[in-house]
């Protein structure tokens, strides 16, 4: 059974696009057929994060509007055979967007995938509305900074009210997924500490991802995280969280590149 | 002829322009009731105090079928003050009266209708017996409103910063306090606000208020209590 996944957090900038990516090769690697799908119509950025953006014909839009098949739109990638992309149409804008289009193109990717991960667009307009409307699951990223604290939990409200899930009267499963985390700053108290955000949104941890050039340098160079430098901190992170995401239960930890001189050999030998 | 030898005294009338809200019924009434209290269960107390006028343009209704509505709504707790589009002629007397050139106002605080999750709903709703209180299981998120004008109000969780609560009443959270509560809203000078951790970005009890920056700095993150001492918002803490 498809498990659908919006990834979202109200404020841009705070590592959306990147996440949904990581997860979906981490998800992919262990042999599962996934899905990333962007939802930020106009401002489509993960086909640049997932290196594809020199193989895009078709988009959501021609999709949503029933122009061409699913399956003409869909990009495989090159790396991890079981990932794919949806990419989102850049000269269009959110309003191209329908509700029974997107709730149609949903259903067939359900029927196609084992996971479906929809990477939401910053704010709480139609697009993010659209791409949190038939999820099963949200993935709320969050900066440990006030502002993103506060956006998430205006998201989390409306992933309670506004999704397909919360008008049946069912709760939506929210995983909490904190981003560009830095030990640090967080001790110097230039960053809010990882209990003060939870205490805060009061929802289940799946991830903390460290601070990290490998992050940055796998987002330019067309490559998620995890299929780059998979031994990287930031990669195990995203690794461990995807295993949450499934359901496995292992003990949180805050990956570091400093810890252990064992991690640090095979990062160099991977490289 | 005593009249006559009284000074005449002036008469001052003075016309003056209030907001209302228009309720326009749609046919089938019967249908058009249910939506309404569909609506009214998920906004519990938005038309307490509101003046309404019905606009009766999209219905044909005779003056006992406008008889019939207006008593439905009153037991609705909506008093209707006018109506609109209708012949004066076919009105019963203690029918509100016919009102003309009424100009359109875009929507007036359009307050997002509060979802009320985790209701208890296993009991019939028995109207006069509920308590004048919410309960609330969940947090408050940022960006939700919650009113409730009939009483107290209780968050088990905390309120987040962007989120507001107003109360007729008092209002209780058992979380930390991070956005508005405004308490005694329709005029109840004793109602109070407790928290287990303020952090709030305003607080107010019957129109007085104080926004964080009027908090005493001392205060910040203990358990207080917030109560009106004549007109002065007092903040005190609880232990």
């Amino acid at each position: 059974m498809a498990k659908v996944i919006v990834v979202t957090s109200g404020k841009g900038g705070v590592g959306k696009t990147t996440s949904t990516a990581a997860l979906g090769a981490a998800l992919a690697q262990t042999g599962q057929s996934v899905v990333v799908v962007d939802f930020d119509v106009g401002l489509r950025n993960l086909d640049l994060v997932m290196g594809a953006e020199r193989r895009v014909v078709y988009d959501l839009i021609n999709v949503v509007q029933g122009t061409i098949k699913l399956s003409q739109a869909l990009i495989r990638d090159k790396r991890v055979e079981t990932l794919h992309l949806l990419p989102a149409s850049q000269t269009r804008d959110k309003d191209a967007l329908t509700e029974d289009g997107v709730a149609r193109v949903i259903g067939e990717l359900r029927e196609k995938f084992d996971w479906v991960l929809c990477d939401s667009p910053a704010g709480i307009e139609r697009g993010a509305t659209l791409a949190m409307r038939h999820a099963d699951a949200a993935v709320i990223v969050t900066n440990p900074e006030v502002s993103s604290v506060r956006d998430s939990d205006r998201i989390i409200g409306l992933l309670d009210s506004k999704t397909e899930k919360a008008e049946k009267g069912e709760r939506m499963p929210k995983h909490l997924l904190i981003a560009r985390y830095d030990a640090g700053r967080a001790a110097r108290g230039e960053m809010l500490n990882i209990e003060d955000v939870l205490e805060i949104l009061s929802i289940p941890l799946i991830g903390i991802i460290p601070e990290s050039e490998d992050v940055l340098r796998a987002s330019n160079l067309g490559s998620p995280v995890t299929i780059s430098s998979a031994t990287s901190a930031a990669a195990r992170a995203y690794q461990a969280a995807a295993r949450r995401l499934s359901g496995e239960e292992i003990e949180m930890t805050i990956p570091s590149d400093r810890k252990g001189l064992l991690n640090r050999l095979f990062g160099r030998r991977a490289a | 002829m005593l009249g006559a030898a009284r000074p005449q005294r002036s008469m001052r009338f003075r016309g003056r322009s209030y907001m209302a809200f228009v309720l326009t019924p749609e046919p089938p009434i019967a249908d058009w009731l249910s939506e309404l209290d569909d609506w009214i269960r998920s906004s519990t107390g938005y038309f307490v105090g509101r003046p309404v006028v019905l606009d009766l343009s999209s219905v044909k209704l005779s003056g006992q079928g406008i008889a019939h509505l207006v008593a439905e709504l009153s037991a609705r707790d909506i008093r209707v003050m006018g109506l609109e589009a209708t012949d004066a002629a076919n009105l019963a007397p203690g029918l509100p009266p016919v009102l003309r050139g009424g100009r359109a106002v875009s929507n007036i605080e359009a307050i997002e209708p509060v979802r009320e999750k985790a209701k208890p709903s296993a009991q019939p709703p028995e109207k006069s017996q509920e308590p004048p209180s919410l309960m609330l299981d969940s947090p408050v998120r940022s960006g939700q409103s919650v009113f409730f004008p009939h009483g107290d109000v209780t968050v088990l969780g905390s309120i987040a910063s962007g989120a507001e609560v107003m109360a007729g009443g008092s209002i209780h959270v058992y979380g930390a306090l991070r956005g508005r509560a405004l308490a005694g809203t329709g005029g109840n000078s004793r109602a109070r606000i407790f928290c287990n951790r303020i952090e709030a970005e305003l607080l107010a009890i019957d129109g007085y208020y104080r926004t964080a920056d009027d908090v005493d700095a001392n205060l910040r993150g203990k358990r207080v209590q917030a109560w009106l001492d004549g007109d002065k918002l007092m903040i005190t803490a609880l232990d």
